[in-house]
């Protein structure tokens, strides 16, 4: 498997098929592990961190964690190539911008990324469709197993799973649900997602995770309390509990629209569709708005001519690093908006 | 009064003497960090400038510059970066780590969940535990709910649990 296989389809995690994919977009658990006998990357040498790096690629490449595995080394890959990386979710931004000894295996489908010397030594990430936090769980604590096998994780009986920062001691996991909520954001009630959060502990972002602004009406909801819970009680809060209740928060807020504002609905989503089918140029964040409301007009049945799958998939090639591959060469903005258009039109069968 | 370089409000006064001459200049924050590299960090939470208050009043344990003998670091390095550098750390600054650890987990100081092979753990009885546990939130959510009927249930599967461990649940 080659990078630029990657780039002409949405990952497994996109397909819009999983549980509740109306609203859950994605289900992501990553946990942070660091070897024993090494130090922790703020502490390594150059040529510490390239045996790391080596040790660990070694050890996912022999583990069989899959049949097929790319590995991407990213102190050698382009700064194309690692923009697409967190386009699809594979690798974060520290890890793109970072220097030195790094990289990330990617496998089954890509619902499974290991990445190597970020914050810890592995960052090993499973993430898939729709509401499914079960089965994330699964996938990793196996692949864990598998890793845990051959390397020797630090530990420690009281503290548990040893992190280079204490707030993801203990379990190391981070469990985060990303989550499409228009129908709060039209009714001006988002603050009640902000609210359950906050009575349970947990963080509110935007489309990237740590640090971004949500934009498309996207919200990723994670766990902050790593020590003195189990990963099946944190886990067990967000399926039985958390996501609920914001799932039901959102089918309330869209019955409630559809009653008393349908004509408004329906306007905004009717023109969002015109717009991605007639503009000449489309920036980025545009494109992000209105396909947010097509796919609240596809949710609602407004829409006819287009699926859920269609709709997630252009979320994502429609970014800047997807667009210059599938175009082959490096577009400045005014060219990219052009190029963004352009492919819009076309998925959409515009006239 | 408004920033000199753009529209918005300046926030930022500077005041230069150089030579004798006295030079005044007012910018906005963003402004002011461009053009005169300042680092303006716009509105620090009132809880970061809180927390960073009490841990610089906290009473460090140690000396604020004995190093972790193993990785080098010190307390103070590790507050400056929120990032230990070795696992030894956690061990050796115990005692100043406590209260930031129970800080960020809900009062948490020993970890709960899964422990790995090589450390005597296995996945089963992690998982019975687990699953008790959960058992025991899922009957206290029902009790508040007043759903008698499903607590009842859950409660002859924690006994069946408890007294049958191989059993699943």
């Amino acid at each position: 498997m080659k990078l630029s296989d990657l780039t002409s389809q949405a990952g497994e995690w996109l397909r819009g098929s999983g549980p509740m994919s109306e609203i859950v977009i994605s289900s992501r658990i990553r946990l942070a592990r660091n070897i024993s006998g090494h130090p922790f990357l703020a502490r390594c040498t150059r040529h510490q961190r390239q045996a790391l790096e080596h040790k660990i690629r070694d050890t996912i490449l022999t583990a069989n964690l899959s049949l097929r595995t790319l590995y991407v080394d990213l102190e050698a890959a382009p700064e194309i190539d690692r923009q697409l990386l967190v386009e699809r979710h594979l690798i974060s931004k520290p890890h793109k911008d970072a220097e030195g000894a790094r990289g990330v295996a990617i496998a089954e489908n890509e619902t499974l990324a290991i990445m190597v010397n970020e914050e810890d030594h592995l960052r090993i990430q499973v993430l898939r469709s729709g509401l499914q936090l079960e089965e994330a769980w699964e996938q990793i604590n196996a692949v864990d197993d598998q890793l845990e096998a051959a390397l020797d994780f630090a530990f420690h009986p009281r503290f548990g799973y040893l992190t280079a920062c204490p707030t993801n001691v203990g379990t190391g996991i981070r469990v985060s649900v990303m989550l499409h909520l228009p129908g709060l954001k039209l009714a001006g009630e988002i603050e009640k997602v902000f609210r359950a959060a906050k009575d349970m502990r947990l963080a509110v972002r935007g489309l990237y995770g740590e640090g971004t602004e949500a934009t498309g009406d996207f919200y990723q909801v994670s766990n902050q309390t790593t020590l003195g819970r189990s990963e099946d009680d944190i886990i067990s809060d967000f399926r039985n509990v958390v996501i609920p209740k914001i799932i039901e928060y959102e089918h309330q807020a869209r019955r409630a629209l559809m009653s008393e504002r349908a004509v408004a609905v329906e306007d905004r989503v009717c023109r969002a569709l015109g717009l991605l089918r007639s503009a000449r140029l489309l920036s980025a964040e545009e494109t992000l708005a209105m396909l947010s409301h097509v796919r609240l007009g596809v949710n609602l049945g407004r829409v006819k001519d287009l699926d859920l799958s269609k709709v997630n998939e252009l979320f994502l090639l429609t970014q800047d690093a997807h667009l210059q591959k599938l175009l082959g060469k490096k577009l400045d903005e005014e060219a990219l908006a052009a190029a963004r258009a352009d492919y819009v039109r076309r998925r959409l069968g515009a006239a | 009064m408004k920033c000199e370089k753009c529209n918005k409000p300046a926030t930022i006064h500077l005041t230069e003497i150089q030579g004798g001459k006295k030079t005044e200049k007012h910018l906005c924050e963003q402004c002011a960090a461009e053009a005169e590299g300042l680092p303006v960090k716009a509105h620090t939470p009132i809880n970061e400038l809180l927390t960073n208050f009490v841990l610089a009043h906290s009473g460090l344990s140690k000396e604020p510059g004995t190093a972790c003998p193993q990785c080098g670091i010190t307390w103070g390095e590790f507050r400056q970066t929120g990032l230990f550098g070795c696992e030894q750390d956690y061990a050796f600054f115990d005692k100043d780590l406590s209260p930031l650890l129970q800080r960020a987990h809900e009062g948490a100081t020993h970890h709960l969940g899964k422990v790995p092979a090589r450390q005597g753990g296995t996945n089963v009885p992690v998982k019975r535990q687990l699953d008790l546990t959960r058992l025991r939130k899922e009957l206290a959510r029902a009790v508040e709910a007043e759903d008698y009927e499903r607590a009842a249930k859950l409660r002859d599967q924690i006994r069946q649990a408890e007294a049958n461990p191989d059993s699943p649940s």
